[in-house]
């Protein structure tokens, strides 16, 4: 499953991102800020209308917010 | 050694980099551009243990010497060596927020690669502790090969001990240094995962305080209405509390007005001093106050962490209109000035979101609008109140900047749709965390944007007042004719004014459009001083304009100036700045054409509605 669809609060584990369908800038961002395969993470924070955009995701002692496009990019399984 | 000698601070965003900076340098600082790129260059003066002066610079925040932004790639080319006209710094000081190790662990191995003699800061020991993480500072070092300096920017620990690290590290480059790393990004990740594990002694599983308090601040619902609370406060804050101050100022020329009218006799230098130098500039710098409290706002939201949640409360808004969250903190910023705000544009990696925040940045109302918007309201608007704590000329202010935010809006809109189509960019942020701001700190920015303000009001603004002071004092009048009339700047006014009268404009307005070309504030100096020229009367002229704006303006002109402020271009130092960040004139260009297309339709709008009702 993908990330954008995972619950909120649960520690999930990056198991594969589709890099080809972000933008190679953004991809460059996410590698950065260590959202890549093997890296747990958990939805902490959802955004307000409708689609719930942006998304805060707790990475380490960080917080990272994206959108949800980028969280359907990445799938994961229950850590 | 005779060379001056040179340390850099690198490391990543959110390390607490500009409070060491701030912490080593005091406020001996400069700040410039990077040569060719539009990167601010922060550099500070530290001095070592010895004595002995270096010069610091701060560098800009990078994740990684694979440079997703221009900053990031500046950061790189100074680091290596590659940056033209920029010398190598002889050590770099890696700054590390303790409590994000692992994380900031992987961009320290590519820094470390590089062999340059580095000292490493261990910063924020105290957020770590906090979050209930003990480090080990020796096993750190050991791992890296490097000194290791635990340190508290904000509190000055550990501060003396890293200038001592830097002298001492200037002696010992590691040439080693370079054979022991080499690794791909995931290996790199690995092993800072393993140094950060090797360098934590104990780790409780206490929550952070990020996680509580952004629970708050960042719930769906809440957030937003906080996000808008503190917002008309900042606006209520601006206009009510710099009074006193203000006042004290417009005091303080007042007094300096007459002792130069007492002092000489009259002449025409004396109308110089009076009219020209002390009418204009004095009338600008009396809104320092509202400017330095509008920035005090931003700064502390700065650095408290929660400009970042206030980007991601407004992605969702911004999307809607094609940008993202990252727009928000420029066109925040735009609030106080739309040139720090295009400039701060520089961190949108996205092109075209880039373009689009720019070429709306204008639209936010800028601090050099509030003196205009000041003058005109407390002219006209009565000072009474709508409600608890709530004052209708607070609530005009409000609404103006409410029809610039829904101005940019319409625009940007239209923009992505025209000139900037594309696919809709994304929205990829760290938010930091929560840190208690440094007076100090405050202070520094502070006295740095006022400093900007008042070189403007002694440059730019200064020039066009005593220019137009000299259009509008020759040639002089013939007894019986109006000084105004008769002068160059009559002219001036008489041509354009043709195109200005249908929507409202009297002729002082037109004439004041012409000097605040140069500057939108010069056009409350430009009115005292085309009142202070025109006034037979000496104590009318002594009245000030805000009288005198009231006495002979009508509300729909007097609302029609305000729209037409708005959205005026009337900056060209903005202008300016925009050709510089696109690289050429034909965006500045659309931006002039489309802001002074929308003034006028928004005054005549303003004007025609206003004469309709009655008012």
């Amino acid at each position: 499953m993908t990330l954008d669809g995972f619950d909120s609060g649960r520690s999930a584990r990056i198991i594969g991102v589709d890099w080809a369908s972000l933008a190679e800038d953004e991809a460059k961002r996410l590698k950065a800020l260590g959202v890549d395969e093997g890296a747990e993470v958990a939805i902490v924070h959802r955004g307000v209308f409708g689609t719930r955009d942006p998304i805060a995701l707790r990475l380490g002692n960080m917080t990272i917010a994206i959108r949800r496009a980028h969280a359907h990019a990445i799938s994961v399984e229950t850590a | 050694m005779s060379r001056k000698h040179t340390a850099a601070l690198v490391g990543n965003p959110n390390s607490g980099k500009s409070a060491l900076f701030n912490a080593l340098t005091g406020a001996r600082q400069k700040i410039a551009n990077y040569a060719g790129v539009t990167v601010e260059r922060k550099a500070g003066r530290m001095t070592l243990p010895s004595g002995e002066p270096v010069e610091l610079l701060d560098l800009p925040g990078s994740y990684s010497f694979d440079a997703a932004s221009p900053d990031e790639a500046v950061t790189r080319d100074v680091v290596k060596g590659t940056f033209e006209g920029e010398a190598v710094p002889d050590v770099l000081v890696l700054v590390l927020d303790a409590a994000n190790l692992e994380q900031h662990l992987v961009f320290a191995q590519e820094v470390l690669e590089l062999g340059r003699p580095t000292v490493v800061a261990l910063n924020m020991v105290d957020l770590a502790e906090r979050d209930g993480l003990t480090l080990d500072p020796e096993a750190l070092s050991e791992a890296l090969g490097v000194p290791v300096i635990p340190t508290v920017a904000v509190r000055r620990r550990g501060i003396n001990e890293l200038a001592a690290a830097i002298a001492e590290a200037e002696t010992h480059a590691d040439e080693e240094a370079h054979r022991r790393w080499h690794l791909t990004l995931p290996e790199r990740r690995l092993s800072a995962k393993h140094m950060a594990k090797g360098a934590t002694l104990s780790k409780s599983t206490r929550h952070t305080i990020e996680n509580g308090v952004d629970r708050i601040l960042l719930n769906p619902w809440l957030g937003p209405v906080i996000l808008f609370g503190l917002l008309f406060v900042i606006f209520q804050a601006v206009f009510a509390w710099a009074t006193p101050f203000a006042d004290a100022l417009e005091g303080g020329v007042g007094v300096l007005t007459e002792g130069v009218t007492g002092a000489l006799a009259p002449s025409l230098f004396r109308d110089f001093l009076t009219e020209g130098v002390l009418a204009g500039v004095g009338s600008v710098v009396v809104f320092l106050p509202q400017i330095i409290i509008l920035f005090a706002f931003i700064l502390l939201m700065e650095a408290s962490g929660y400009m970042a949640r206030a980007a991601f409360l407004m992605d969702r808004l911004m999307a809607s209109v094609g940008l993202s969250g990252k727009s928000f903190i420029p066109l925040l910023s735009s609030f106080a000035c739309a040139i720090p705000g295009i400039m701060a544009t520089r961190s949108i990696a996205d092109p075209k979101d880039r373009l689009t925040t720019i070429l709306i940045a204008p639209l936010m109302t800028c601090s050099a609008r509030l003196p205009v918007y000041a003058v005109i309201i407390a002219a006209v608007i009565p000072q009474t109140t709508v409600g608890p704590g709530i004052g209708l000329q607070g609530l005009v202010l409000f609404a103006l900047y409410i029809a610039g935010i829904v101005g940019a809006i319409i625009v940007a809109l239209v923009l992505r749709r025209t000139v900037t189509k594309g696919a809709a960019s994304g929205f990829i942020m760290e938010l930091p965390r929560y840190q208690l701001p440094r007076i100090k700190d405050l202070a520094i920015g502070l006295w740095q944007r006022a400093w900007v303000f008042l070189r403007r009001a002694g440059t730019i603004i200064f020039v066009a007042t005593i220019a137009l002071w000299v259009l509008l004092s020759f040639p002089k009048a013939e007894p019986g004719e109006s000084q105004l009339d008769a002068s160059f700047a009559g002219s001036v006014a008489d041509a354009i004014h043709p195109v200005l009268e249908p929507i409202g404009f009297n002729r002082e307005m037109s004439l004041a459009l012409v000097p605040a070309m140069a500057a939108r504030e010069v056009a409350v100096s430009a009115l005292a001083t085309t009142y202070a020229v025109d006034a037979e009367d000496e104590d009318l002229a002594a009245e000030g304009v805000t009288s005198q704006i009231a006495a002979l303006w009508s509300l729909p002109t007097a609302l029609a100036f305000l729209a037409w402020f708005v959205f005026a271009p009337q900056c060209l130092s903005t202008i300016a700045v925009a050709r510089r960040e696109t690289n050429g004139w034909k965006w500045p260009v659309v931006m002039v054409a489309y802001l002074f297309a929308l003034a006028w339709l928004a005054a005549g709008a303003t004007y025609w509605i206003a004469v309709g009702l009655g008012l």
